[in-house]
């Protein structure tokens, strides 16, 4: 479980996120939406570390990973996964040195055991034939599919994507995500999704967090968007322009 | 305060590079190949550098001195120490201040350009996020293979460019061969193998960590990236420049 607590973040003279506080659980897919520009990525890149926020806390498990020294912070980031909005594949290594990266770098796997574990996060993700290619020979879907494979190669407890389905097409913008809550339940793992496609959120979202100018405007679940959208006119206006 | 507040930066950054690296085999498989980069791969930019410049080096030398003059009489002049003058600046400047500018304008626009590529498209902060020092992991094989290939550069380089001044003895007839090498002999001392090795281990050190200093800070996109890799270039020649001056003044100050 994350927990976030008077989470906030400046850059210069400038506040973008405002006092956060959130909780996310495992084995449910979380999705944070909103506009661009309204902070929702730099909430995410604060919750890996790539940003430091300027206040607050963020709770993985009891461990503040804000006041945590920095070998600490690097081994709790062993237990993170992140699917990055442009992929962030390995331009030099083929599909599967991509997911080995990360075992060969942490794991004691011997290679056969490494190369097994690669062909079974491949086939997680519904991706065969592709083991010798370079990220510069396959579709967008397919780099999606090995960034979700190399996030889950070593034993995960947190994954986070941010917007997963930025370039895709429609129906294949339903397979990942389908993928990742498929992932999420069977690892149980906390999954924090960063989206403004208002069809993930209906199809997939358990655990909705609406961030709205740096603040988070609205939390529910899928089922209790209808109601929030009658009370909440930024969320209304947010969603009407997502269709 | 801009400069100072790069050179803060330069000192942080390196602060993290200068880590022990995550898994020891890992890190010496990246630097071999760097090490093949870095040096297989300049081989023949520093081969047609040196021995052209040795080339014309010792005729030009060879032109100012014995020419006629009226303030001194060539026949007075030994043609030895044409030699001594090639052999000496060879080994003071030409071999690591000019084979280093040369190999800043590839090794550093092609290090400045590979991190800075990797940076925008977030490959960087997928090595932070998989709890890897980035830092360390992209820049610290290349400078350990600069510090080893870019000095046996710098040697190749000295002995091309005597080699030039005796392909260019070959062909003139006021020069032998013989007469270079004896006067690069005679004047030789100690203290100038280690003023050449001094400067190729410095120069090595900058152009592959201003390099990365430069990639490892890019923001935005394509355009930055070549930006990024013409501001090392700038950055690296400048400070080759100015260590070179410092060097010699700590060395070779009469």
């Amino acid at each position: 479980m994350i927990k976030i607590e008077h989470l906030d973040k400046w850059f210069d003279d400038r506040q973008i996120l405002f006092d956060i506080n959130t909780e996310f659980k495992p084995g449910v897919a979380n999705l944070v939406i909103g506009a661009s520009g309204s902070g929702k990525s730099v909430l995410i890149k604060c919750m890996v570390g790539l940003l430091e926020p300027t206040n607050g806390k963020i709770l993985y498990g009891d461990q503040d990973f804000i006041s945590l020294e920095y070998q600490h912070k690097q081994n709790l980031r062993r237990e993170i996964g992140m699917l990055f909005q442009n992929n962030a594949l390995f331009d030099s290594l083929t599909v599967e040195e991509n997911i080995d990266f990360p075992l060969r770098m942490f794991s004691k796997m011997s290679p056969e055991e490494r190369k097994e574990r690669v062909n079974f996060c491949l086939e997680k993700v519904q991706l065969t034939n592709a083991n010798k290619k370079y990220p510069a020979e396959i579709s967008g879907g397919m780099k999606k599919r090995v960034g979700i494979a190399r996030a889950i190669a070593l034993e995960i407890k947190y994954l986070f994507c941010d917007e997963p389905n930025s370039g895709l097409d429609p129906l294949t913008s339903r397979v990942i995500d389908q993928l990742l809550v498929d992932i999420t339940k069977e690892f149980n793992i906390t999954t924090i999704i960063n989206s403004h496609d208002m069809k993930t959120v209906m199809d997939i979202g358990e655990h909705i967090i609406f961030i709205y100018k740096g603040q988070n405007w609205w939390e529910g679940s899928k089922n209790e968007i209808t109601e929030g959208r009658k009370s909440n006119k930024e969320l209304n206006e947010f969603f009407l322009a997502s269709f | 305060m801009n400069l100072i507040s790069e050179i803060g930066r330069f000192i942080i950054f390196m602060k993290f590079v200068l880590h022990r690296p995550e898994k020891a085999k890992v890190f010496w498989k990246i630097t071999f190949r760097e090490m093949y980069l870095i040096g297989i791969d300049s081989v023949l930019i520093v081969i047609l550098i040196a021995t052209f410049t040795g080339a014309v080096t010792t005729i030009q030398t060879a032109n100012q001195l014995l020419s006629p003059s009226d303030l001194f009489p060539t026949q007075l002049m030994p043609k030895f120490v044409i030699g001594a003058v090639v052999g000496t600046s060879s080994l003071l400047e030409l071999a690591p201040t000019v084979t280093c500018l040369v190999l800043a304008g590839k090794i550093g626009a092609n290090i400045a350009s590979e991190i800075g590529n990797m940076k925008v498209s977030e490959q960087i902060d997928a090595y932070e996020v998989m709890g890897i020092n980035s830092a360390s992991f992209v820049t610290l094989p290349k400078i350990v293979a600069g510090l080893i290939m870019i000095p046996c550069l710098i040697i190749i380089a000295n002995f091309l460019l005597i080699y030039g001044g005796v392909l260019a003895c070959k062909a003139t007839t006021s020069l032998t061969a013989d007469d270079l090498i004896q006067g690069a002999r005679l004047v030789f001392k100690p203290l100038y193998l280690k003023v050449m090795l001094t400067k190729s281990f410095i120069f090595a050190f900058l152009i592959t960590s201003l390099s990365s200093f430069q990639g490892y800070y890019t923001t935005g996109g394509a355009l930055e990236v070549g930006i990024a890799g013409t501001k090392a270039v700038t950055k690296i020649c400048i400070f080759i420049l100015f260590f070179d001056l410092i060097i010699a003044q700590l060395f070779l100050k009469s």
